[in-house]
């Protein structure tokens, strides 16, 4: 063990010995290595390509707005993969958990906080349905919600219908709900004031008449960012997260120790539920409307940003943070062919590559992780 | 025995005509044992006999049928494995002990993180936790370099003992062992075996399941064999020789013939 040049160390301090960890060891070690290189990759394969258009301040925006909402529901699906279970029904709960809010607030002419309070409860007794299925029948979850994905996504047709008297999609949410310190939590541009400020003061573009030509973050991208920050505190740093990547990794094991492992499941999809709805309230306040197509295919992005992150299929193992550079890489490749000479439809073919690349990736490096041979 | 209040007598682990069905299987019928502290005691037996479910009896997995068991003199009915941990009856399975993805510190502490902060953005105390972790593993003379490392690149032998270090950390009064050295080398099971033995004299009580009788002969204090359910008795380390145990545990005399045939002890 020891080489020539260093001698036995008897006396060394403990902690001395965790420095030689080296820092690409380290780096090795953390699951959403894989998403940041091919956030890199991305980034110079745009910078060689595309218009430079993409790299001002309203191209990020352009690409943040749509890789927020999937980001929500990518950072709710890591969490629920790292757990050891699957959510395919989150995009037709993001269409569900629409109509519950869009008729909540017209049909039912319910105060905004009251229509969230009630989307929210909503979702969260689906989830828990979602949940327990699961943990009663001991299926894959991946069965299960697949079945939800068609009841969700069915449920919500008939119930526009019924509310709109025969159509697909319910208008008015917009002027049903007033504006507002609450309304602005959910929809419009965050932190106006900074950028206004930052105009005048040249720091950004402007406008001749003085307004900067980017007005202020989509709200949903400061959801996203918290979201995704507090998921990664919550698996780091608090118990809970340790008993989601220990129920994961092995259930059993996780039982045996004293983990409450089907509260820590239901839980995990009462917040991929949950994180649906916000998304649905957003989405709903920002088009003025419930769709019934809203969400479709969600479900596939939002795991496909998962696994980008460094999310094992068989659980146990990735990172909140991952997906948040997976969604990113994906609002950037879906949004940046546009503003190359290439064929937007080489979207999928691009997508697919990195999946088939990232789920090879994280392979080899969960071999490496564990030592396996 | 029947003097309760004498703390000194009391085994540890009292367990009283306990039988467990599993709709028509009858996987234990009418099995009482004790455990005393800073002993060993020994569970011998064929496969199917009975012994993995006993453990998990105590350990709060299942529910007995019939029958109960005292833990200290009390009687106690487990209906999870928590509540078991609770009572200081630590269980190192086999193959479930650890979760090979997390790390040697996270499995250790698993469900019984220190926490920091206030709720609730209560925290897990890491740095103290690698601190003890490291600690803990030293003292029983493996060298986790890393804490964070997965425990995935650790050996059987070391993994069976960060299991029993956690065991014990946690202030474990009972240990159960199933199987420990069965899928171990020699040097490896030498190591599981030598930390029993330390275990043992700290005062816990250990009840130890193994198929192999060499094992069980270096460590244990007292041995009950089980057969089909039932227990062939109880015998401490003088009352029995090696190879009595060995004949007991086959069923006797199947495997003495196989020795003769053989021209050797099996
Ligand atoms: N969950 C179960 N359902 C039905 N039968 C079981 C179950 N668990 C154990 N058994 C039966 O109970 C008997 C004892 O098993 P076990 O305690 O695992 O034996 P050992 O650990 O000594 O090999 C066996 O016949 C086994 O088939
Ligand atoms: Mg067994």
């Amino acid at each position: 063990m020891t080489s020539k040049g260093q001698t036995a160390e008897p006396t060394a301090r403990a902690d001395e010995r965790l420095i030689k960890v080296g820092l690409l060891t380290r780096a090795m070690r953390r699951p959403e290595l894989g998403a940041v290189a091919g956030l890199v990759l991305v980034a110079i394969f745009f910078f060689a390509f595309a218009n430079h258009e993409m790299f001002t301040l309203s191209g990020a925006m352009t690409i943040l707005a749509p890789a927020s909402q999937l980001g929500i529901l990518a950072v709710a699906a890591a969490l629920l993969m790292i757990g050891g279970e699957f959510d395919l029904s989150i995009g037709s709960m993001v269409a569900f958990t629409g109509l519950v809010f869009g008729a909540s607030v017209t049909n039912f002419a319910m105060p905004l906080w009251l229509a969230i309070l009630a989307t929210m409860l909503v979702a969260g007794v689906m989830g828990s349905i979602n949940g327990q299925i699961v943990i009663r029948s001991r299926l894959p979850s991946f069965i299960v919600t697949l079945a939800f994905l068609f009841i969700l996504r069915g449920l919500t047709l008939v119930g526009l219908k019924a509310v709109t008297g025969g159509s697909t999609q319910l208008r008015g949410v917009g002027d049903a709900v007033p504006d507002g310190v609450l309304r602005n939590l959910f929809s419009g541009l965050a932190f106006e004031g900074v950028f206004s400020w930052l105009a005048s003061q040249n720091l950004i573009e402007k406008f001749d008449n003085g307004l900067p030509k980017v007005a202020g973050v989509p709200v949903s991208v400061v959801w996203f960012v918290a979201f995704a920050a507090l998921a990664t505190w919550v698996l780091l740093r608090s118990r809970v997260g340790n008993w989601i990547f220990a129920v994961g990794g092995d259930p059993n094991a996780a039982r045996n120790s004293g983990v409450p492992v089907d509260r820590v499941k239901t839980g995990l999809f009462v917040v991929t539920a949950c994180a649906a709805a916000l998304v649905a309230i957003i989405t709903v306040l920002d088009a003025g409307s419930a769709d019934a197509r809203r969400g479709f295919q969600k479900e596939f992005e939002a795991i496909i940003a998962a696994v980008i992150g460094g999310c094992l299929l068989t659980g146990g193992y990735g990172s909140a943070i991952g997906a948040f550079f997976g969604a990113i890489i994906f609002g950037m490749v879906s949004i940046g062919l546009s503003y190359t000479s290439f064929d937007s439809d080489w979207f999928q073919v691009f997508l697919g590559t990195m999946l088939l690349v990232a789920v090879l990736f994280n392979n080899y490096i969960r071999r490496k992780v564990t030592g396996e041979r | 025995m029947t003097d309760a209040a004498s703390p000194v007598t009391t085994p540890v682990i009292d367990v009283r005509n306990i039988a467990k069905h599993y709709g028509s299987v009858i996987a234990l019928s009418g099995i009482s044992l004790t455990l005393n502290r800073g002993e060993v005691h020994c569970l011998l037996g064929d496969n199917g006999a009975g012994k993995s479910t006993l453990i998990k009896l105590l350990s709060g997995v299942v529910r007995p049928t019939t029958g109960d068991f005292l833990v200290d003199g009390e009687p106690k009915s487990f209906s999870s494995p928590r509540d078991a941990l609770d009572a200081g009856i630590a269980t190192v399975y086999q193959d479930l002990a650890m979760i090979p993805l997390m790390s040697v510190t996270r499995n250790f502490f698993m469900g019984r993180e220190p926490l920091k902060g206030f709720p609730p953005f209560r925290y897990i105390d890491l740095e103290h936790c690698n601190a003890v972790t490291r600690e803990e593993m030293a003292k029983i003379g493996i060298d986790v370099r890393d804490p964070n490392q997965a425990v995935g690149t650790l050996s059987g032998g070391e993994r069976q003992c960060v299991a029993i270090a956690r065991a014990v950390y946690f202030g474990a009064k009972v240990l159960i062992l199933d199987e420990p050295t069965s899928a171990l080398g020699v040097h490896q099971t030498s190591m599981v075996l030598k930390y029993v033995h330390q275990v043992r004299q700290k005062g816990l009580g250990v009840i130890f399941i193994t198929h192999n009788v060499r094992h069980a002969y270096a460590v244990g204090d007292r041995f009950t064999v089980l057969n089909r359910g039932k227990t062939l008795g109880t015998q401490t380390k003088a009352g029995i020789a090696m190879d009595e145990l060995q004949n007991l545990m086959a069923g006797g005399k199947e495997l003495q013939q196989l020795a003769d045939e053989l021209g050797g002890t099996v």
